[in-house]
């Protein structure tokens, strides 16, 4: 630690810190654009000047290392004067275009040009006029507006891993650009929004919609993969207009996926907003009793074991429990929550979730990834393996990947095989990756949906946590055995034992006929054909997606925005969502719809409040007591995961091949059909 | 000036490889530098684009194809070399003429009448502004910044060579030599060596060397 | 004035040949051997005891700045660069080591690179030296073939590489970190210092670096000593240095001169003359455009050196001068030092690159005069906004001149805005000519 003073004000700083970190220690806060606390310093704005005694001219405190006794003066007329001119120097060529920008209201420059810039001004020549760039269809640009502060290059460069920006020419003529007129290759690309301090950078599909003012600010959770991005939805009147982060150190720092992000305008489109019924095969619109009672008509004389339900990828955990209380008091034990058809064994809550944790894989200095694309899977959780590889620094955080070869995962991976097969190399040594695992401290492997939807899943997850325990990534201390989650309701399902019971059926077993009755919450990532003819099928969810259209009853459900919800992470973690709107029409939240159904089938569930739900939650499963934090559990005793059948040599498979359209809402949202056009299928673009 | 305008439309190539010559030269540049930092021979090869495009093309520019290439060759984002090859003026990131007539018109040259040598090179080739080629594609005219050659002042520098000590009417005769296809011999065009004082040198006169 | 026989740069001219054979001739590359063999610190503290100050312009201590190197390698390599990047308006004078004494700045880089525990040194040439780096190269390649360089160096026992990087139209790569940047492949953007490059320079390694004069002289001052170096010119401004005369004189010429002599002994000697006689004299730049002009005046009894200028508010520079003589539009002088620097900002520091770009704009209207009394005041002020305020000093250097117009020159500028006004009918509004778009505010 050192010793600054920063007017007046003793801080002790740790070694290495900026002087801007001295003077927000002490509480002064320092005008800045170029400098982001998670990216490269790049002390070109010249904004967060201070005078340091003793040095000749005012200094950037963004980039000035503290030395000790070092005095600092934020507040002198120097220091006025230099952040004045500054300022006045980033307004000559600024369009003063705040009435039609859409980031007025939140914008930097606004913002510090109330403190530091003139009423009037004395640029008298020609203004600047920049063309703009095409970034694909997330981003909006208007350059002219550019401070050329290259937040976005860094964040493109450093973070996102896609070096496609950078600023060509040079002096005035500056200008950033991908100079290339092609859309940013980046699943990450919406943060470019958030970091640019002006409005050269803005949402493309949120243009002119709202202002910050107008808006409604709601916390909640992404559930667009099971990363558990912290979000805010801002609402105006019934509509969200948009997500944007919230920042979470522990699971997205500040960043949000595209998905996740741009995929809110799915939430108006395709609604289911009140009950329907099929009658002589056709869905009538009806009241709820006539739904619940068609429901109860055809559950009459039904055995419990020939009722099933299946639990969606977006459910809430509140939900999850109710739909399987209800099972259970039917006496049916066929309940799922893994349509994609994945096994685990739910012995040890290590074996299911992330256990080196999202904020741990900075710690870790090897990384195995078994069956998992986490570019596409989890891109936030991505950015974090990245961050650590270039922290590591050059060779410091190798990495292997077993599985197809995709698109660039944004660090350097050597790819060791296709298939599980080499997974044997690894452990018997004649694989030279096992030899990088060994040498390491706190190696870590993750094993994804690709490896444990196949039919040796338990084969491969066993083998894989013999693996790990050899590599020394399961120890006192250490867990580096990573299950990688791609649905935001799965570790809650299999938390709250959402899975067959004694002899009952897994989804797979029940929509090939083994049900009678079929009950999908929200369940639609499967092909309908494979549900039986006769299965009679009640959807509740809240779009119009394909199960949807198959089913005899539709019970209108709400969206994530539209409740509040309990959901885990696939660290594991614990989150509370809160209600941003109403469901649409007469959409109700689902954990009620269930408990109003249980009651007309006189099994009523004991729960009238959430609140009584959630003590059942955390009855079920203490887990749920804890919400946003994270217990270190000690893993170095475990037996592991129970094996069993042979693994096959086929090779893994990506869980899917369309990032934008992979659950009910973004299938509804003209954004991400968009971007699944323009990114995806680049070719049907190009016939157009 | 001649900033560059990345945004122009400029007809681009649809590939380029490097030739046989172009690869020697690359072997030479890369033994220069640490095999981990390879992109230190970014500037080096966009030179190597601009010599091989003009031997193949009368025309030394580097397409931004090429630009992919020396990205693809030293392991850098192709953004990278973009931006390189957008800062330093160089480059050409457009087509240019036959013999590229680079002015200097900063100060130095300008209190030494590089007005003259501007007009002289407007009028022998037809060129109305700078930036521009003239209608036959034989040349380009530049105006460049300080050239560093300030004691032999106004200077033409026409591709690599420059022409010192310059005037209105030599600059004319030059550019009429360049189009008979003749390269007249660069440095000063009047009476002087090198950038001794014209009339004779005034220090070094008893240079042991010279004696001997 | 200095003798013929403590001139260092002896073929200044390209009188003689420039190659190995010539430059033996002259006493390059004899008992190179030695000098190393006396070791890295008695090697620094000769420098150091010369005098020795930078010859690029800032004028720092050559010998205390070799010293910062760390005196034991941690495991990175150490580099000597040499800054040829020669690009100063009004500054010609490495050039002329460059074609003509290369293998006094091989031998002197060498020496330098021993002294550091540097085995490689790159000099980064301007790209427009072409012909220059073509010599030089063709002196390193006779250099490594006579085996005075590369593995053993001149029998040294110290292995030495040379190479020459070639710069492509960048001013601001004169900046010893921008320098580095290109070097390493990319834009020429100046770096933050702290870390400063001897901590952490090419490659994140250990670097000094060196303008091709300061480097090329240390051979000579290490073989007749430093004392020698020292008795030249005036205290604390030791030595002799290469200077140039540009613009209204009679014989525009690069020469080698004693620092501490009188300016205006150098324009009538070296320069012959101001064009016209010393009367004619308006004002002259001293070092380059970056050092702010002397008028005439002052130019009566300056002395050529470091501390001479500085006293004047002006500075030594490269010390390759601009002479201008009253038939000059002194406004427009400057004004093409605006659009210099606006040209070669690099663009990243806001006060440097929106600055360079006003400043240039209301020049450009001061040298019509199409412009307020007024303006003048608001200039110096732009000025004073971008001064300090940047990473790297060219936006101190594009300020400067402009300043120094202002504080010798104002009347000039004022009586332009007077003669305007009564030429356009001028009021109180500054005229902007039609076509030109203004935006809307």
């Amino acid at each position: 630690m050192v010793k600054v003073t920063v007017d007046g004000i003793v801080v002790d700083v740790p070694n290495g810190s900026s002087a801007l970190q001295a003077c927000e220690a002490a509480g002064k806060e320092i005008p800045r654009f170029c400098f982001h606390e998670r990216l490269s310093v790049a002390g070109n704005c010249r904004m967060c000047l201070v005078q340091v005694v003793r040095a000749p001219k005012p200094v950037a405190s963004c980039g000035f290392p503290v030395a000790e006794g070092m005095e600092i003066l934020t507040d002198t007329e120097i220091v006025r004067k230099a952040r004045r001119a500054v300022m006045e120097f980033l307004l000559i060529n600024h369009p003063l275009d705040c009435p039609i920008c859409d980031q007025g209201g939140e914008c930097d420059l606004q913002d510090q040009a109330f403190g530091y810039g003139a009423d009037h001004s004395r640029y008298q020549e020609a203004k600047r006029a920049v063309k703009d760039k095409y970034l694909g269809p997330l981003v909006k640009t208007v350059m002219t507006r550019c401070i050329q502060c290259t937040r976005c290059i860094r964040f493109a460069t450093e973070i996102a891993g896609v070096p496609e920006l950078g600023a060509v020419s040079r002096g005035e003529t500056m200008e950033v650009t991908n100079y290339v007129e092609k859309a940013l290759t980046s699943e990450l690309s919406g943060n470019l929004i958030d970091i640019c301090p002006v409005g050269a950078l803005t949402s493309k599909p949120y243009a002119f919609t709202a202002r910050p003012w107008e808006l409604k600010r709601t916390d909640s959770i992404d559930v667009s993969d099971a990363v558990g991005a912290n979000i805010s939805l801002h609402v105006r009147g019934s509509a969200v207009l948009r997500a944007v982060p919230r920042v979470n150190d522990a699971v997205n720092e500040e960043w949000l996926a595209d998905k996740g992000r741009f995929s809110v305008d799915g939430l108006k489109h395709r609604r289911l907003d009140r009950p329907w019924v099929r009658v002589h095969g056709k869905l009538q619109a009806v009241s709820w009793q006539d739904a619940f009672v068609a429901i109860g008509r055809r559950l009459d004389g039904v055995p419990g074991d020939r009722i099933g339900a299946i639990a969606g990828d977006l459910c809430d955990a509140e939900s999850l429990l109710a739909l399987k209380d209800l099972m259970t008091a039917l006496g049916s034990p066929n309940v799922d929550c893994r349509q994609d058809g994945a096994e685990y064994d739910m012995s040890h809550r290590a074996y299911y979730t992330f256990g080196t944790t999202i904020a741990g894989i900075e710690d870790a200095d090897a990384l195995l990834i078994v069956g998992a694309i986490p570019r596409q899977e989890a891109p936030v959780l991505n950015a974090r393996i990245r961050k650590r590889f270039l922290s590591a620094g050059r060779g410091g955080f190798p990495i292997g990947l077993i599985g197809a070869p995709t698109a660039d995962p944004t660090y350097k991976a050597e790819v060791l095989g296709e298939g599980p097969d080499v997974m044997a190399a690894l452990r018997d040594g004649t694989h030279p990756f096992a030899e990088t695992l060994k040498a390491a401290k706190k190696p870590m492997i993750i094993v994804g949906h690709g490896a444990l939807t196949r039919p040796d899943a338990r084969a491969i997850l066993a083998s894989t946590w013999a693996l790990a325990v050899e590599a020394g990534a399961i120890a006192a201390g250490w867990n580096g055995f990573n299950i990688l989650h791609r649905a935001a309701s799965r570790v809650a399902g299999l938390d709250l034992g959402l899975v067959p019971g004694k002899g009952g059926r897994s989804a797979a077993g029940m929509m090939s006929g083994g049900v009678d009755v079929l009950w999908l919450l929200g369940a639609d990532e499967f092909h309908t054909a494979q549900i039986g003819p006769q299965t009679f099928v009640i959807y509740q969810g809240h779009h119009g997606d394909a199960a949807a259209a198959r089913a005899d009853v539709i019970l209108p459900g709400a969206t994530y925005a539209e409740k509040s919800g309990t959901y885990v992470n696939t660290e594991g973690r614990v989150q509370r969502s809160f209600r941003a709107v109403m469901p649409p029409g007469d959409a109700r939240e689902d954990w009620r719809i269930l408990r109003a159904f249980s009651e007309v089938v006189g099994h009523t569930l004991p729960y009238d409040t959430v609140e009584v739900l959630r003590e059942r939650l955390a009855t079920v499963n203490p887990v749920f007591r804890v919400i946003g934090g994270l217990d270190a559990v000690d893993v170095s005793a475990l037996p592991g995961p129970a094996g069993g059948g042979a693994v096959s040599p086929a090779p893994f498979r990506p869980v899917f091949d369309d990032y934008y359209q992979t659950d009910p809402i973004c299938r509804a949202s003209p954004t991400m059909g968009e971007c699944s056009r323009i990114y995806v299928h680049p070719r049907t673009v190009a016939a157009e | 000036m001649s900033a560059h305008s990345p945004i122009d439309q400029i007809e681009q190539p649809d590939s380029f490889a490097f030739d046989a010559e172009s690869e020697e030269q690359i072997a030479a540049i890369l033994a220069k530098y640490p095999p981990e930092r390879k992109a230190s021979g970014t500037l080096p090869l966009l030179y190597v684009v601009q010599k091989q495009m003009g031997r193949q093309t009368g025309s030394a520019w580097v397409p931004r194809v090429a630009m992919d290439e020396v990205a693809r060759r030293l392991d850098v984002a192709p953004i990278r070399v973009y931006e390189v090859a957008t800062f330093y003026l160089m480059f050409n990131t457009k087509p240019i003429g036959r013999y590229h007539l680079q002015v200097c018109t900063t100060t130095s040259c300008w209190l030494r009448g590089s007005d003259d040598v501007v007009a002289a090179c407007k009028k022998a080739t037809g060129i109305d502004g700078f930036g521009q080629s003239s209608a036959d594609g034989l040349f380009t005219l530049t105006e460049v910044e300080c050239l560093g050659a300030c004691a032999n002042a106004p200077i033409l520098q026409i591709d690599d060579d420059f022409y010192e000590d310059m005037d209105g009417p030599r600059t004319i005769e030059l550019i009429e030599a360049l189009r008979r296809g003749e390269r007249p011999t660069p440095g000063p065009t009047i009476d002087r060596l090198n950038s001794a004082p014209a009339g004779g040198r005034k220090t070094l006169a008893d240079s042991p060397a010279e004696q001997g | 004035m200095l003798q013929d026989k403590d001139r260092i740069f002896t073929n200044l001219y390209g009188q003689n040949d420039w190659r190995l054979a010539g430059a033996r001739q002259r006493g390059d590359w004899d008992g190179t051997a030695e000098i190393l063999a006396r070791g890295r610190d008695a090697i620094i503290n000769e420098m150091k005891g010369s005098g020795l100050r930078g010859r690029g312009g800032a004028g720092f201590p050559t010998g205390v700045k070799w010293s910062f190197m760390p005196k034991n390698s941690d495991g990175r390599p150490h580099y000597l660069v040499i800054n040829g990047d020669e690009s100063e308006p009004g500054t010609c004078k490495d050039r002329e080591i460059l074609r003509h004494e290369p293998h006094k700045l091989i031998e002197s880089a060498l020496i330098a690179s021993f002294a550091m525990g540097a085995h490689a040194a790159y000099i980064y040439i301007r790209g427009e030296f072409f012909n220059e780096a073509r010599h030089l190269q063709i002196a390193i390649d006779e250099a490594y073939a006579a085996g005075l360089i590369g593995r053993n160096a001149a029998g040294s026992g110290w292995d030495f590489d040379f190479y020459i990087h070639r710069g492509a139209g960048a001013y601001i790569c004169g900046e010893e970190t921008a320098l580095l940047e290109s070097l390493e492949g990319k834009k020429g953007q100046p770096r933050m210092k702290p870390p400063f490059p001897a901590a952490m320079g090419l490659y994140g390694c250990p670097t000094t670096v060196n303008n091709v004069e300061s480097i090329a002289v240390s051979s000579t001052i290490l073989r007749r000593g430093g004392a020698w170096f020292s008795a030249l010119g005036r205290p604390n401004n030791a030595g002799t240095k290469l200077m140039a005369i540009s613009g209204h004189v009679n014989t525009p010429c690069v020469f080698e001169e004693e620092l501490g002599v009188p300016l205006k002994e150098i324009i009538e000697k070296h320069g012959g003359g101001v064009r016209g006689g010393w009367d004619n004299l308006l004002a002259v730049i001293p070092g380059g455009c970056s050092v702010p002009l002397l008028p005439a005046s002052i130019c009566e009894t300056v002395l050529m050196d470091y501390d001479s200028l500085r006293a004047e508010r002006s500075g030594l520079g490269t010390a390759c001068m601009i002479v201008m003589d009253k038939s000059t539009d002194i406004i427009k002088a400057i004004a093409r030092f605006s659009q210099f620097f606006k040209h070669e900002s690099c663009g990243q520091c806001t006060p440097c690159r929106e600055g360079t770009g006003w400043m240039m704009r209301v020049m450009n209207r001061m040298v019509e005069g199409r412009a307020e009394i007024e303006e003048i005041d608001m200039l110096e002020q732009v000025t004073r906004q971008v001064e300090g305020h940047t990473i790297c000093a060219l936006g101190d250097a594009a300020a400067w001149p402009i300043q120094g117009l202002i504080r010798h020159f104002r009347p000039v500028m004022e009586e332009r805005i007077t003669a305007y006004k009564a030429a356009h009918g001028g009021g109180r509004i500054t005229q902007v000519p039609l076509g030109i778009p203004v935006a809307a505010e």
